[in-house]
């Protein structure tokens, strides 16, 4: 009863910018390659392709989007095999990776795997923010590229880094109304890196070009603010906004309330590196980079053979920087497995690092941007909702922490934090933060111990039709 | 924080942190003894809190029944002598047969549990749907034990570390012991906050017993099982007994908060220097389907989670727990089979004979397993059995 089982001889996980072009690297090189996503097509989150039958206004396209629509072209005329729509629910050593979809479930099996599965969003918890109608920025971006749709009719943008802008301005576009920009950072932070920005003029072209957007129509702009609460009945009603200091810690000033329907906020972006992390790779913390990073050489190789990593997962970069290190790690997989000569490699490797260095000012200025800080964590009010799969309060962490969980593991079963649907993608930053608070580091703090599936997935499409007498029952147990 | 072991000589060494070291170190304290405890990670995060929970007879084995049942009432009243609660629920269990052949199997190892005291009947398919209206209707027979129920397995190390706490056990969490040697008085052991030295050692280390035996340089080979296990997503109420098979190989339940665990000791990979490394995805998917052939709306629910929990085998799939040939005052508790359902009363009954109270219990002392030499291959190890 074992599922379809496909070789290859690289299986690339996550078809974003690092993901398709690592796959178009390796095949390039003569490498059989499958690229599975989640989505119905290559393009990621920051090249994520319109849902099908969603047509997208031309004031809402963008340079991304071209860049996502030639992406998915060379992915299709390539002949590499894509497999979209396609939940990986298992990945085990050397390398099977198992995906359902629905179709069914299909096993790919190669002797080299590379894991591009991106980055998702960090929130800091605070009162009201699971009441509809808050969402994440990134979400609300895949709302708006994906569905050409608005969050609400008015919608306070809140959070850090360029996101915000980026959102504020489609929203804007579609024409919806923000009824507030709330950013962490002050007019002075965005100056001190905006000659880290000016180093890729297109991008910071496209950045100046969403803040005219928003100065046109006049959104209101509180800088060095942060959201304290969202509140409303059913649903977010209006949103709790005051002044904060460099660690987004709330200082005195005035509170404001704006009325709005809808509340995209986000405070920077994890590294998805859960591919890693249940393969047992070396892994070391960084906090701009978005938390536990895989080690890697600088090819993207990490500390176990035949496994890479590439992109957003394996440190925040941006696409530009996910092109790059999606490309190296699929040449770095070619050169593995010797279809490609060690020269030829050497050659196409310092290239792409000498481009990467290029492009890694600016990352690194929106990394700092979206940094995390401290002291959003230490506002999180004691009976606020941490897990909100599993409903634990911060309370309930430092309860835990006080009855001795002195590493989040520990946590997990203190208080079945992170032991929901999500397995801790949301709660499991702010969590670890509160406990390193008691323990000293975020290494001490640890991190959760990685568990298949990677996503939840539905019981009917892993299992299929069968019959009884096909499921191979391992023999009694002694009586 | 971790406590600086004394220099003084205690009156008992646990070395092993999971349900039976924490229970023989619970009642020894109790009774006056001054206890140190040992455990290299997190109290009962290894087989003590990674299992599925189930505390039944119908997949213990015949020898352990009578353990099971006292442990049974114990796991039930444990806010009582523990002082904290593990979750534990008491309900009707149900061993099912599709086949004929599982229907043999089920008729003839009901009747040897039962011989050994475990109240099993065996009831028809009509029967079977009112104790448990989720069963799937191709069921032919099933053994239904009243005797049953489950815990939150990963509440364990929380309900354990309070109650150790309370009785004044000196607590070593992330504190590893590298060996353990007599030293006249009693035992030296080399631990990673320094030498500690104690009157008595209990060693109680599940499938680690095999590496704690050769510091006093015995051959007791241990098997390890790599069981996985599966969670659903919280759930509407799809069963409310605990659902296993004639094979032995399911274990089922919904926990009150909706989500259903899903077990039966399929092996996953790994060993015990690594852990469980690794789950098999056709094990799993088999485990599943047999699962959702038994409740069948179990189908519309969504995996969220699966694991793998390291179980201890002795060579004829009984506990090791009794005296250490030739060391004074040295015992082993644990590599249990369902150690989990019978753990605290074998362990409290170790700590009875360590306090020389009651009716001696022979245990499953571990002369028997005990290979003649170093490099002679044990007998082969019994098969599959799952995590209770």
């Amino acid at each position: 009863m074992s599922s379809t089982e496909t070789r290859a001889d690289l299986i690339v996980v996550g078809a974003g910018p690092a993901g398709a072009s690592a796959a178009l690297a390796a095949h390039r090189a003569g490498l059989a390659v499958v690229l599975i996503d989640e989505a119905g097509r290559p393009g990621g989150q920051v090249w994520r392709a319109p849902a099908a039958g969603v047509a997208i206004p031309e004031a809402l396209r963008t340079q991304d989007d071209r860049d996502g629509a030639e992406l998915r072209a060379a992915v299709a005329a390539s002949g590499l095999r894509f497999v979209g729509d396609a939940r990986v629910w298992s990945v085990t050593g050397r390398f099977r990776v198992d995906a359902a979809t629905e179709a069914g479930t299909e096993a790919f099996v190669a002797p080299r795997l590379v894991a591009a599965t991106g980055a998702h969003e960090r929130v800091v918890p605070f009162p009201g923010w699971t009441l509809p109608g808050v969402i994440g920025l990134a979400a609300a971006t895949v709302l708006l590229k994906s569905e050409a749709m608005l969050p609400g009719r008015r919608t306070v943008v809140a959070g850090c880094g360029p996101l915000l802008a980026a959102v504020a301005a489609k929203i804007v576009a579609g024409g919806g109304t923000v009824s507030g920009l709330v950013d962490l950072a002050g007019p002075a932070d965005w100056l001190a890196v905006a000659p880290r920005l000016a180093r890729r003029p297109r991008l910071l072209r496209q950045g100046l070009g969403w803040m005219i957007r928003i100065g046109l129509a006049r959104v209101p702009v509180h800088f060095r603010h942060a959201v304290v609460a969202a509140e409303g009945g059913e649903a977010v009603e209006q949103v709790v906004i005051a002044p904060v200091d460099a660690e987004g810690a709330p200082v005195a000033g005035t509170r404001h309330r704006i009325a709005a329907d809808a509340l995209a906020v986000g405070h920077g972006l994890l590294a998805g590196a859960e591919i890693p992390r249940l393969l047992r790779a070396s892994l070391r913390f960084e906090a701009e980079a978005g938390g536990w990073i895989p080690v890697l050489d600088t090819a993207g190789r990490t500390s176990i053979a035949g496994l890479y990593a590439a992109g957003d997962g394996a440190g925040i970069a941006g696409a530009a920087g996910a092109l790059l290190s999606g490309r190296l790690a699929g040449l770095a997989a070619a050169r593995d497995a010797g279809a490609l000569a060690e020269g030829a490699f050497a050659a196409a490797r310092d290239r792409i690092l000498a481009e990467r260095h290029a492009v890694e000012a600016f990352a690194g200025a929106v990394r700092r941007l979206m940094r995390p800080r401290r002291g959003l964590v230490d506002a999180i009010a004691p009976e606020t909702v941490v897990c909100r799969c599993e409903d634990v309060t911060r309370a309930e962490i430092d309860a835990a922490v006080m009855a001795g969980a002195r590493e989040v593991n520990q946590l997990k079963h203190f208080t079945r934090c992170g032991m929901g649907p999500c397995q801790g993608r949301f709660c499991g930053d702010t969590a670890a933060e509160l406990v390193a608070r008691h323990v000293g580091s975020r290494e001490a703090a640890g991190v959760w111990t990685a568990r298949p599936p990677l996503r939840p997935v539905p019981l009917d499409t892993l299992l299929g039709d069968f019959d009884y007498a096909d499921i191979p029952v391992p023999k009694p147990a002694p009586l | 924080m971790t406590p600086v072991p004394s220099r003084e000589r205690y009156d008992l060494a646990v070395v092993g942190g999971g349900v039976h070291g924490a229970t023989v170190a619970l009642f020894c304290a109790r009774a006056g003894l001054r206890t140190i405890l040992f455990e290299r990670g997190s109290l009962c995060r290894e087989a003590s809190g990674v299992n599925a929970g189930t505390l039944t007879m119908q997949m213990t084995r015949v020898a352990l029944i009578p353990y099971a049942l006292q442990a049974h009432a114990m796991w039930a009243s444990a806010p009582e002598w523990l002082g904290h609660d593990v979750g534990v629920v008491v309900c009707d269990g149900l061993s099912l047969a599709f086949t004929e052949g599982e229907a043999e199997l089920l008729t003839y190892r009901a009747g040897k549990r039962r011989e050994a005291g475990a109240p099993i009947d065996l009831v028809g398919p009509a029967r079977a749907l009112e104790i448990e209206p989720g069963l799937s209707e191709r069921v032919l027979v099933a053994g239904h034990c009243k005797v049953d129920g489950f815990a939150n397995a990963y509440l364990t190390g929380l309900a354990y570390r309070a109650a150790l706490i309370e009785a004044g056990v000196t607590l070593c969490e992330q504190v590893p012991v590298a060996g353990a040697v007599p030293d006249g008085g009693g035992y030296e052991l080399d631990t990673a906050a320094g030498t500690v030295r104690a009157r008595r050692l209990v060693l109680a280390g599940g499938v680690w017993l095999e590496e704690m035996a050769a510091w006093l340089g015995l051959r007791l080979p241990i098997k390890v099982l790599i069981n996985q296990l599966a969670v659903t997503e919280r759930i509407a109420p799809v069963m409310r007994t605990v659902v296993g098979i004639a094979s032995g190989l399911l274990s089922l339940k919904q926990y009150p908060h909706g989500t259903v665990v899903i077990g039966g000791g399929w092996q996953g990979r790994g060993d015990r220097v690594q852990g469980g490394v690794e789950l098999v995805p056709d094990s799993l998917i088999g485990n599943m389907r047999l699962a959702c052939h038994a409740i069948p709306a179990l189908r519309r629910s969504r995996l969220a989670r699966a694991w793998a929990g390291l179980e201890a085998e002795t060579r004829d799939a009984l506990p090791a727990a009794g005296p250490i040939p030739g060391f004074p005052d040295a015992w082993i508790c644990g590599s249990v089979h369902s150690g989990y359902t019978s753990g605290p009363f074998i362990a409290k009954r170790l700590a009875d004979r360590i306090l020389e109270r009651g009716e001696p219990d022979p245990l499953f002392p571990i002369d028997r397993l005990l290979a003649p030499e170093a490099g002679a291959a044990p007998s082969a190890p019994v098969a599959e059995a799952p995590l209770s």
